[in-house]
């Protein structure tokens, strides 16, 4: 289908963009692999369209002390074959792998994945999962927020209205998996498990268990007073609401939760 | 040596390679008006108020609704027993019943502001309660046509069930099969084009599989003489039996006489989704009775199919599913009964089987269950009931006319080359094994129906004053590669090397008459009239040879490899085609090489056996098919290349009907997988490589040997993999899972086993 | 409107365009290039498969504007006047086209496989091909020819 009509500005800076999403019902465009689908759809009617695609200086994967920066319009398919991400944080290349298909991955943004908050995302899981920085700028100036407050709700983020997602910023993370089962291959996760040793603890999210990526806390709960993967994966859906859909009961999630956990911690 | 056989690469393939297809959206035409459909989003609804006015205050549009469509009802089609009443508005008026029904048209300058337009046309719905699935309709809490007091579309087979056929078994086992309501999905939306020429001729370019036949509804629904009007198909991307006429292309054909103005049109993927009739639906519902080695006595086969919220094919198709029930097995007694019900659904047509697979499903999981009952190996209990090698032609208990077979034959094939004992020693190991990923091995031995409907189709071949040929096929391509394969046919007739051989197809100006192609019956029908006519016109280029040369016409023979004709012994004098047409066109005889013949071609049979391989994970209720191997018999195989694709596309259907595809609909008729997104089409990611087993047993029913081969792989591989699935969880309890049986299914079997 | 210039199979092009026209519709409609195709409204299909400065990209995916600057290659930028490009004639020998409809969308996600991956596994042949859907062929002869232009060096 065709999108309703709007206006569109390319900005040349990070400042200007922010500048430019000050009207009403603006929208910035990165890569457009989660905007485009939704405007062709006619979910969403913006009446600017803010361009950052161009933006190269934000895209970029570098070591920042124990951090590693990458740039919020750091493309997936530049996530998944990263150096430096393949030695120190292997996860996120791992993750990134599963997000749509190649040509999804080529234009598709960390940062765009981010701010879209789709419920299903792999990577929002992930961001979680490793206690992730996401820093954004705004009129205000740049503010750094924790993941735990970042996603606030399906496709809601803690981001105000003329905020922009600058940098995500992850700890190094050596041991870490990611599992997803999803229908098909190219499809969302019908459920994914995210488990990461972070700062010594191991640290276990989930995909498609909630309105958000969640961190499973029952799980983590048990494993840090010694619980083994099995008795640690019985409280995967702790805390959690899994959605019912074509694809999966709710107890099916619940239960797929339990089982990814197990084989997740198994691996560690 | 014959060019049939052999592995020829296809000759269209350049335009399609470079990006030149010439879909109907492709096509060029000034001046068009873009028509864009509203549709329903209700499923059941009164309409009161359109309220066009904020659409047409857009530049350049204008707005129709059913008021101003001053047509007569769109089918049902002819079949006995279907009630007029039922008949579709080609636009609906009063009531709107499934999701997608069209209730008003934009006309526009272009795709965008249509979609523009069509979204301010303000409908006022009233809904009314919808019916979704049999179980509901059969109720009749919920008319859909109140008129006729009934949600019964038609009623087939037998009309009382006999209480005492099962009397004498040892053993008696029953159960249901849900052959999910499916989407045809071709990759090509539908797509339209109209325009009236200045004599008042229409042109309609359409997306379809029959042009004759549209021809001939578009004619009856606009009142006109079919002389009128001019359907051309060009290139179609894909039909799997859905692209057949329906409201929408008599609608732009409509819309292009009222404004006088080219008009065209082509769907979104959503709206193919809702509004392009969709396939399977039947709940089947088996009985079957045996002795303790299995011979079976008797097998019952109920019938509920879903047709949708207009009777149409859906409603048809149900009496060859009871056609086919006795599958490749000699049964002895057969009753075959359904009940077509109406629901607030899209209406149900041909897809890719049309009725067959749903056949081959319920008596093979009847023979599964048999044998799981009597603890028989499946392939054996199988063994003991195949209608025998030399006992053909045969008639079954259900009617059907079996040409030839060799049943037992295919499920060798196929065990060989699956290397069953091994498969089932792994399973074995396993098993003992106890660990997450089980192995389950499903067999499906299979026959079908080909042209069942005893068609004739149309071929001409005549000569060109360069002495090449002109093939007109009534046949119609939509993807199955008849400008090889009918090129092949005449090729090997005319002794013309294919590059020399035009095939014409598609345009009901430049062929005379035609079918089109489904129900897998081109190449035996159309493939063998062309043949009948390529031998004519090589019998009559003898005649004229023998004119020329003073010789006896019993003397003159055609040497293919040279393309020449000659006395027998005196090859120095012969004549090439290219000689003797142009001698013929100087004469004034060139009209003399040329022969029509209009084949009608009795049903065949193709049959096989299919072995699904697929690994289980029992914790995440995932099923991964490790191996599909595919023994098809089509008869003879003009072109084994294309026959392997064929196979191939077909397998990869059925595959899907068994581990992903399912078209669903939440409790108020809204359709739940109306995108790609939900819809579960499986991609190259999701699906094995296939292993094809070629089997040639020919049949007397033609010139060619050739049974249709386009559905076979879809009929075979279904069961194959539910059996296999079912198989693989047979320790667990688990007797029986639903299609699609991967995931969620999978899970609630395996829970319920555990209760 | 907005102002672009990009270049399309080695042509320089200057166009305004409307932000939401995609860019598929650009190249069919403005550019006459209507080898590439639209399959369906959710960038599932992937018939509508282009490369953007060398890399497949679904062009339903794409806004117009998005690709001001950028170097587009469709289908039709392929084959060098009569010579097929080894991709294409992977494909049309080993028969991996029926209907012909995905056929440029499967060619271009391709040749952008190989230019990636130039060995691949039949697992990544088809794990590189989930964006793009077939309904004809089953993908058996897809993947076939994809091995094939592999070897060929494609």
């Amino acid at each position: 289908m065709i999108p309703a009509a709007f206006d569109y500005e390319r900005a040349g800076s990070v400042d200007e963009a922010v500048e430019l999403l000050a009207g009403e019902d603006t929208k910035l465009l990165a890569g457009g692999q989660s905007l485009i689908p939704v405007l062709r759809l006619r979910f969403a009617r913006p009446s600017l369209l803010v361009d950052v695609g161009r933006l190269d200086e934000l895209r970029y994967v570098r070591e920042d002390g124990d951090r590693i920066a990458i740039g919020a319009l750091t493309r997936h398919a530049e996530l998944v074959r990263d150096p430096v991400l393949a030695q120190r944080c292997p996860i996120i290349p791992q993750a990134a792998r599963h997000i749509g298909d190649p040509q999804v991955r080529h234009r598709g943004t960390i940062g765009g994945s981010a701010a879209h908050a789709d419920p299903a995302s792999d990577l929002s899981t992930i961001l979680l999962t490793l206690d992730a920085e996401l820093v954004a700028r705004g009129p205000g100036g740049e503010r750094t927020i924790a993941a735990a407050e970042f996603f606030t709700g399906p496709f809601e983020t803690a981001l105000g209205p003329q905020e922009m997602l600058t940098e995500v910023r992850v700890p190094a993370v050596e041991t870490g998996t990611y599992l997803k089962l999803a229908r098909r291959s190219a499809d969302w996760a019908t459920v994914g498990v995210a488990a990461a040793r972070v700062d010594g603890r191991v640290q276990v999210g989930l995909t498609s268990m909630g309105m958000t990526p969640l961190r499973a806390r029952g799980v983590e709960e048990s494993l840090a007073g010694g619980g083994s993967p099995a008795d640690a994966a019985a409280r995967a859906a702790e805390g959690t609401d899994p959605p019912g859909d074509v694809s999966a009961s709710s107890e099916y999630r619940a239960h797929l939760a339990q089982v990814l956990v197990r084989r997740a911690l198994e691996q560690l | 040596m014959s060019i049939l056989g052999n592995r020829v690469l296809r000759t269209e393939d350049g335009r399609f390679l470079r990006g030149a297809g010439q879909y109907v959206e492709n096509l060029p035409l000034d001046g068009a008006l873009t028509a864009t459909f509203v549709r329903s989003p209700f499923a059941h609804a009164r309409i009161g108020e359109i309220d066009v006015s904020a659409a047409e205050a857009l530049p350049n549009v204008q707005v129709l609704t059913g008021a101003d469509v001053d047509l007569g009802l769109f089918g049902p089609p002819p079949f006995p027993g279907l009630d007029a009443a039922m008949g579709r508005p080609v636009m609906a008026t009063d009531t709107v019943r499934f999701v997608g029904e069209i209730v008003a048209v934009v006309l526009s300058e272009g795709r965008a502001a249509g979609a523009d337009a069509a979204e301010l046309v303000a409908v006022d719905y009233d809904p009314l309660p919808a019916i979704v699935g049999p179980a509901e309709s059969a109720k009749e809490e919920v008319l859909l046509f109140p008129g006729s007091g009934t949600n019964v579309a038609a009623r087939g087979g037998a009309p009382e069930l006999d209480p005492t056929l099962f009397d004498g078994c040892d053993v008696v086992v029953s159960g249901t099969v849900t052959s999910q309501r499916m989407a045809a999905c071709p990759l090509e939306p539908r797509s339209a084009a109209a325009e009236v020429g200045p004599d008042g001729r229409i042109t309609a370019w359409l997306s379809t599989q029959t042009p004759h036949q549209d021809r001939l509804v578009l004619a009856g629904t606009l009142g006109l003489d079919p002389a009128q009007i001019r359907v051309i198909g060009p290139d179609v991307g894909g039909g799997f039996g859905a692209k057949m006429v329906s409201v929408e292309e008599i609608l732009v054909v409509w819309l292009a006489r009222r404004t006088g103005r080219p008009v065209r049109w082509t769907e979104t993927r959503s709206e193919s989704m809702v509004g392009l009739n969709h396939g399977r639906a039947q709940e089947l519902t088996f009985t079957i009775g045996s002795d303790r080695d299995g011979k079976v006595a008797a097998f019952r086969l109920e019938i509920r199919a879903d047709v949708g919220a207009y009777p149409g094919l859906g409603a048809f198709l149900p009496n060859l599913t009871g056609l086919m029930s006795s599958g490749v097995y000699a049964f002895p007694a057969i009753e075959a009964s359904s009940v077509a019900y109406l629901t607030n659904t899209t209406p149900i047509a041909a897809f890719r089987g049309a009725g067959r697979p749903e056949a081959t499903q319920a008596v093979e999981r009847a023979m599964d269950t048999l044998a799981a009952e009597l603890e028989l190996d499946p392939a054996e209990l199988r063994r003991r009931n195949f209608i025998p090698k030399d006992a053909f032609p045969y008639t079954t208990a259900s009617h059907a006319p079996y040409d030839s077979g060799d049943y037992e034959g295919a499920l060798d094939l196929a065990l060989r080359a699956a290397g069953y004992d091994d498969l089932r020693a792994e399973q074995a190991r396993r098993r003992e094994q106890g660990g997450p990923k089980q192995l389950g091995i499903g067999i499906s031995t299979y026959v079908e129906i080909t042209n069942g409907v005893d068609e004739t189709e149309f071929g001409e071949v005549e000569i060109t004053a360069d002495g090449g040929a002109v093939l007109r096929t009534g046949s119609f391509s939509h993807g199955q590669g008849h400008e090889t394969t009918f090129a092949m046919v005449a090729a090997e007739q005319l002794g013309l090397p294919l590059e020399r051989i035009t095939v014409v197809k598609g345009d009901t100006d430049a062929v005379a008459a035609g079918t089109g192609t489904y129900g897998s019956k081109s190449l035996q029908i159309g493939g063998s009239a062309a043949r009948l006519a390529s031998a004519e016109v090589v019998d009559r280029a003898k005649k004229l040879t023998a004119d020329y040369l003073e010789a006896a016409e019993s003397d003159i023979v055609l040497d293919p490899a040279l393309g020449a004709f000659h006395p027998a012994g005196s090859p120095a004098q012969a004549l090439t085609w290219e000689e003797l047409a142009s001698r013929a066109a100087a004469d004034g005889q060139l009209a003399e090489l040329r022969a029509v013949h209009e084949f009608k071609g009795a049903p065949t049979f193709p049959f096989g056996a299919h072995v699904a391989v697929v690994e289980v994970d029992v914790e995440t209720a995932q099923v991964e098919l490790l191996r599909l191997v595919a023994v098809d018999d089509a008869g003879t195989l003009i072109n084994p290349l294309v026959a392997e694709g064929q196979v191939h596309g077909g397998v990869a259907t059925g595959v899907s009907q068994a581990l992903y595809e399912t078209f669903v609909y939440d409790e108020d008729g809204t359709p739940l997988t109306g995108t790609f997104l939900g819809y579960a089409f499986p991609s190259a990611a999701d699906l094995p490589s296939w292993e094809v087993v070629e089997m040639v047993t020919p049949t007397p029913r033609n010139p060619l040997g050739a049974k249709g081969i386009g559905e076979s792989g879809t009929i075979g591989s279904t069961p194959a993999v539910q059996g296999a699935v079912i198989d693989a969880l047979a320790p667990y309890g688990v007797r029986h899972v639903e299609m699609p049986v991967n995931g969620e299914n999978v899970f609630r079997a395996l829970q319920e086993a555990k209760a | 409107m907005t102002r672009i210039s990009l270049t399309v199979n080695g042509e320089s092009h200057e166009a305004e365009v409307e932000p939401r026209q995609l860019l598929v519709y650009f190249l069919r409609e403005e550019l006459g290039l209507k080898g590439t195709n639209v399959g369906c409204d959710t960038s599932s299909c992937g018939a509508c498969t282009v490369l953007v400065d060398g890399e497949s990209v679904k062009s339903c995916n794409q806004l117009a504007v998005q690709a001001d600057g950028c170097e587009v290659t469709t289908i039709e930028g392929l084959a060098q006047g009569d010579e097929l490009h080894p991709v294409q004639q992977a494909f049309h020998e080993q028969h991996a086209l029926q209907c012909g409809y995905c056929t440029p969308g499967f060619v271009m996600a391709s040749v952008s496989l190989l230019a990636e991956n130039p060995d691949p596994s039949e697992a990544e042949i088809r794990g590189a091909l989930e964006g793009n859907l077939c309904r004809c062929t089953g993908y058996h002869n897809i993947v076939e020819a994809v091995r094939a232009a592999a070897r060929a060096g494609a």
